[in-house]
């Protein structure tokens, strides 16, 4: 496949070289991230209407977790599906009356489009309502597109979450929300936080049960703890509701400028900030300390995944002493990752987009010391001898916030680790 | 449409993948959607393969949807002959292409590219994966080893056919068949679909007869193999010591060779352990197996027959080979059970109440849920059924491999006795925690772990924040943060552990 790339004027002035490439991409598709919301929501269930590669690449992704009772599962459309699309809607009214009836516990269903149903054109956001009329008040159904074609990876969440924020309640009350799906422990960190500064009535988005839904209104500004929630964004502005520019809370300097960005839009002042933060920054100095002997002048290459790219990119260079070779990244947000973007290295390689082929050609021939990529993709680079560093595991993981800051370094100096002691 | 939690097997471009992938000089384009490459891991993860699969996939995106898609298939096809320059290409679509107008075997034929390109007609919403490596074997030698005049071929001569990528303990099994073959004097002339190369294929014809290793990748072709070039083949699967030698005299037949002195070799050293008295304790042990046809009728026929054991359960997610699985079921005197639900299986273990389970990863966990003692004896498997230790089916070691596999989740027989005799035993009875914690229950024996291992006298009080903040830590290390933060603050002559203790600790300790 031939690559079309060119190099675009960018939006910052003498800051990162911005291109895009086209070409095949080894991402995954926003199923993926049923795997993490379904642990995030507590009472929610992700239904995917598919076939049998969806059923096998959540399995696939899920591992171990698929025997834990999870709340989620795929209707697989057979053939008598595709032959008439009436007997769709019947077939999925059946479907979901008995998952539910096997779950009593389940408040709110999410039906997930995939590729499948979308080329067919079944209508989920029909049947959603449909059934919502059906079970409610106990349980409410919305639904959304995880599929490959529309979503990439992380998307699935921005595509879940922004079919939440209709449903948020109204208020005009003057409120923060804090939108992305954290850890437990970063949100309850962040939450003290809010709380200590002084801010009021802070809510996260998703909630951690159906019912725990945000009130939303014109006088709610939102702070984005992740990258890749374009539609969410462009929905809670539908709300009324504003933004805050903010690097992401990624790393020491990271978290401090996220805060700030708070703290300054709800007129907290500097001194009050410094005093609150002042114990987190010091400890992340302390955690990170250990590890930026061993990322120092260290040359490292992004394979594009979940668009948590840039702010890790500027997080390895000016926390760690990292040099960018390449940060790849399958969609670029402009406007949510200016601050992050004008914190890269002049001339830093940002690319939008892949042709796989000839960024391995780009990688192999820059030979980095470390290679953040798939899993697809590690082994066969071991292999070649070149460090790596999956990438999923930044999802997994909680790395966001001051206490999490030396962890995500060690997310990295883990493999350059490892091989040293396997060499000695 | 089917409620799927957990699925057996993948859709069937998967098993075009798995022969792909396990042959060499072969490259597939798979016109599919941008996410479908999720099943490079499944290969570079499970099997820990150091290179990608030989997989170009067109990863569409819905702005490509309409007559955009089929020019991208046309471009990836020639891109992935430019670049890899393989000996022969297959070609189909994923579920989502194939809901689409492009035709990928026209679209290829137009590129006239100067190889065989073989289209691939897998119908995703009918077939399912084993169905898939099959039908994709069977176009490969069909096309690639077209009927000629019978060569010259030597009796003493065959071909291995069926190992895969991603292939139950297909390597080792392999290097066991080798072996046994060659103790008869058997030339193996093609070894495919691993390792084969396209042009392999084109040799299988100079063979005298075929070994089908799995029948569930291999049958097809060896059929077409026996219309069209006249080679019989053999079918029996060599696992456990009888397996083994019915199939011993089986190829020794066909090549016109007395097994004799390899019957009398070394053999395995499953029937001295089955016959020793500490085995005694399995004779009729209730066993439930289920998995892919081969290996659940041969793990069924070994458990009975070879250990012992009485087969309560045998079953198959392999509807192809239904059939097969009832007759040996009726030998056991039970009914198969032929599904692909596992609420189904679940349900019939949990009826046939057996001592010990024999199936797939999914049998692994709901034995586990059930508390049932298991092993792992067909695909779909883990990371952990990929070992690095030399680990056979097939063959007499295969026996030897089966005996430990089977017996090890078992209790020792006289460990057994004992619980039995003193059950009420305060120190020795089944509800306590292994003797290493003390005899207590879990979480006080971890505690007075930590405790036993600080010698300082000060007594350290949790906050009821930082107790529940700890709360949070993952299970695995939390006795590690425990242990660090009340140092941290003994060392520090600290009161109280607060939040913030926690965390200091934590920073302390990350160096």
């Amino acid at each position: 496949m031939t690559a079309l790339a060119s190099a675009l004027p960018s939006a910052v002035p003498c800051g990162p070289e911005i291109r895009h490439e086209r070409g095949q991409r080894a991402v995954f598709c926003g199923l993926t991230g049923i795997v993490w919301l379904h642990r995030k929501i507590q009472d929610a269930f992700f239904l995917v209407v598919g076939s049998r590669t969806c059923a096998h690449l959540i399995q696939s992704a899920a591992g171990v977790m698929i025997f834990a009772e999870p709340r989620f599962a795929t209707a697989i459309i057979e053939e008598r599906d595709l032959a008439g699309l009436a007997d769709a809607h019947e077939e999925l009214d059946r479907v979901v009356r008995r998952l539910l009836e096997r779950r009593p516990d389940v408040r709110l269903l999410f039906l997930v489009g995939s590729c499948p149903s979308e080329v067919i054109k079944l209508d989920l956001g029909r049947a959603a309502a449909r059934l919502s009329g059906t079970f409610a008040p106990d349980v409410r159904v919305l639904s959304y597109s995880g599929s490959g074609i529309e979503t990439t990876f992380t998307q699935g969440e921005d595509a879940c979450l922004a079919a939440l924020v209709p449903d948020l309640p109204r208020s005009a009350d003057e409120s923060l929300l804090v939108v992305g799906a954290l850890a437990d422990v970063v949100e309850d960190q962040f939450a003290r936080l809010f709380a200590d500064l002084g801010i009021g009535n802070v809510r996260f988005l998703p909630g951690r049960r159906a019912a725990d839904r945000a009130p939303i209104g014109p006088n709610t500004r939102y702070l984005l703890a992740q990258p890749f929630l374009t539609d969410t964004a462009r929905a809670l502005e539908d709300r009324g509701a504003t933004r805050i520019p903010a690097p992401f809370p990624l790393g020491a300097e990271g978290t401090t400028l996220w805060l700030s960005a708070a703290a300054r839009a709800f007129g907290i002042p500097s001194a009050r900030l410094a005093e609150v933060t002042e114990a987190g920054r010091a400890r992340a100095a302390r955690a990170l300390a250990a590890h930026r002997d061993r990322l120092a002048g260290k040359r490292v290459f992004f394979f594009p995944d979940s668009q948590l790219e840039v702010p890790l990119a500027r997080f390895l260079s000016r926390e760690m002493g990292a040099a960018l070779i390449e940060v790849g990244t399958p969609y670029l947000h402009r406007a949510h990752l200016a601050e992050d973007l004008a914190l890269l290295p002049d001339g830093t390689r940002v690319t939008e987009g892949q042709s796989l082929d000839d960024q391995l050609d780009r990688c192999r021939a820059a030979r980095p010391d470390l290679t953040i990529c798939g899993l697809g993709l590690a082994n066969p680079l071991e292999a070649e001898d070149l460090a790596t560093k999956w990438s999923i595991e930044l999802l997994f993981t909680p790395i966001q916030g001051y206490e999490q800051a030396g962890d995500l370094a060690g997310l990295f100096t883990r493999p350059l680790a490892r091989r040293a002691r396997l060499e000695g | 449409m089917q409620l799927t939690l957990w699925t057996y097997e993948g859709p069937p471009h998967i098993g075009a993948m798995r022969v792909a992938t396990a042959m060499r000089g072969l490259h597939y384009v798979l016109h599919a959607p941008q996410g479908d490459t999720y099943a490079d891991l499944l290969f570079t993860m499970i099997e820990r393969h150091g290179a990608r699969p030989p997989v170009t996939y067109t990863t569409f995106q819905a702005r490509d949807l309409g007559s955009d898609t089929a020019e991208i298939f046309k471009q990836a096809v020639a891109a992935a002959y430019g670049r890899f320059r393989p000996q022969a290409m297959i070609v189909g679509a994923s579920c989502t292409a194939e809901l689409l107008q492009d035709d990928p075997a026209g679209l290829a034929k137009a590129l006239g590219l100067p190889i065989p390109v073989i289209p691939l007609e897998l119908p995703a919403y009918q077939k399912k994966e084993n169905w898939g490596a099959s039908e994709t074997f069977y176009r490969l030698v069909r096309t690639l080893a077209p009927a000629a005049p019978a060569p010259e071929r030597p009796t003493a001569s065959c071909n291995i056919l069926g190992p895969t990528s991603l292939g139950f303990r297909h390597r080792d099994d392999l290097r066991e068949v080798r072996g046994l073959l060659a103790e008869l004097g058997i030339a193996v002339n093609v070894v495919a679909p691993l390792g084969a190369t396209p042009a392999d294929l084109g040799r299988l014809g100079q063979a005298a007869f075929n070994v089908v290793l799995y029948p569930e990748v291999a049958r097809s072709a060896a059929q077409w193999l026996e219309k069209t070039h006249g080679q019989p083949f053999v079918e029996t699967a060599p696992i456990g010591v009888k397996g083994t030698t019915a199939f011993i005299e089986a190829v020794a037949a066909l090549a016109g060779i007395d097994p004799g002195p390899v019957l009398q070799g070394e053999g395995s050293r499953l029937p001295w352990y089955a016959r020793s008295v500490d085995s005694t304790y399995l004779t009729g042990k209730r066993v439930f197996v289920f998995g892919d046809a081969t290996h659940a009728i041969a793990a069924a026929r070994v458990a009975a027959r070879e250990i012992g054991f009485s087969v309560v359960g045998l079953g198959t997610y392999s509807r192809e080979f239904a059939r097969e699985v009832r007759a040996e079921a009726a030998e056991h005197g039970i009914e198969a059970l032929v599904t692909d639900d596992y609420l189904a299986v679940e349900a019939a273990i949990a009826a046939a109440q057996p001592e010990l389970v024999l199936g797939t990863q999914m049998e692994r966990h709901i034995a586990k849920r059930l508390g049932v003692p298991c092993a792992v004896i067909s695909a779909p498997m883990h990371v952990q059924d990929v070992p690095a230790r030399h680990a056979p089916q097939m063959g007499f070691e295969g026996a030897n491999v089966l005996f430990d596999t089977f017996v090890h989740p078992l209790m020792m027989g006289l460990e057994e006795h004992l619980l039995a005799m003193f059950r009420d035993d305060p120190e020795f009875h089944d509800g306590v925690a292994p003797s290493h914690l003390g005899g207590r229950p879990r979480e006080e024996a971890e505690t007075a772990v930590v405790a036993a291992a600080v010698t300082a006298a000060t007594p350290v009080v949790w906050s009821i924040e930082a107790e529940r903040e700890l709360k949070k830590v993952p299970f695995f290390v939390r006795g590690k943060a425990r242990h660090n933060t009340e140092r941290y603050a003994r060392e520090r002559a600290l009161p109280l552990i607060t939040v913030e203790t926690l965390y200091d600790a934590k920073a302390h300790f990350s160096r």
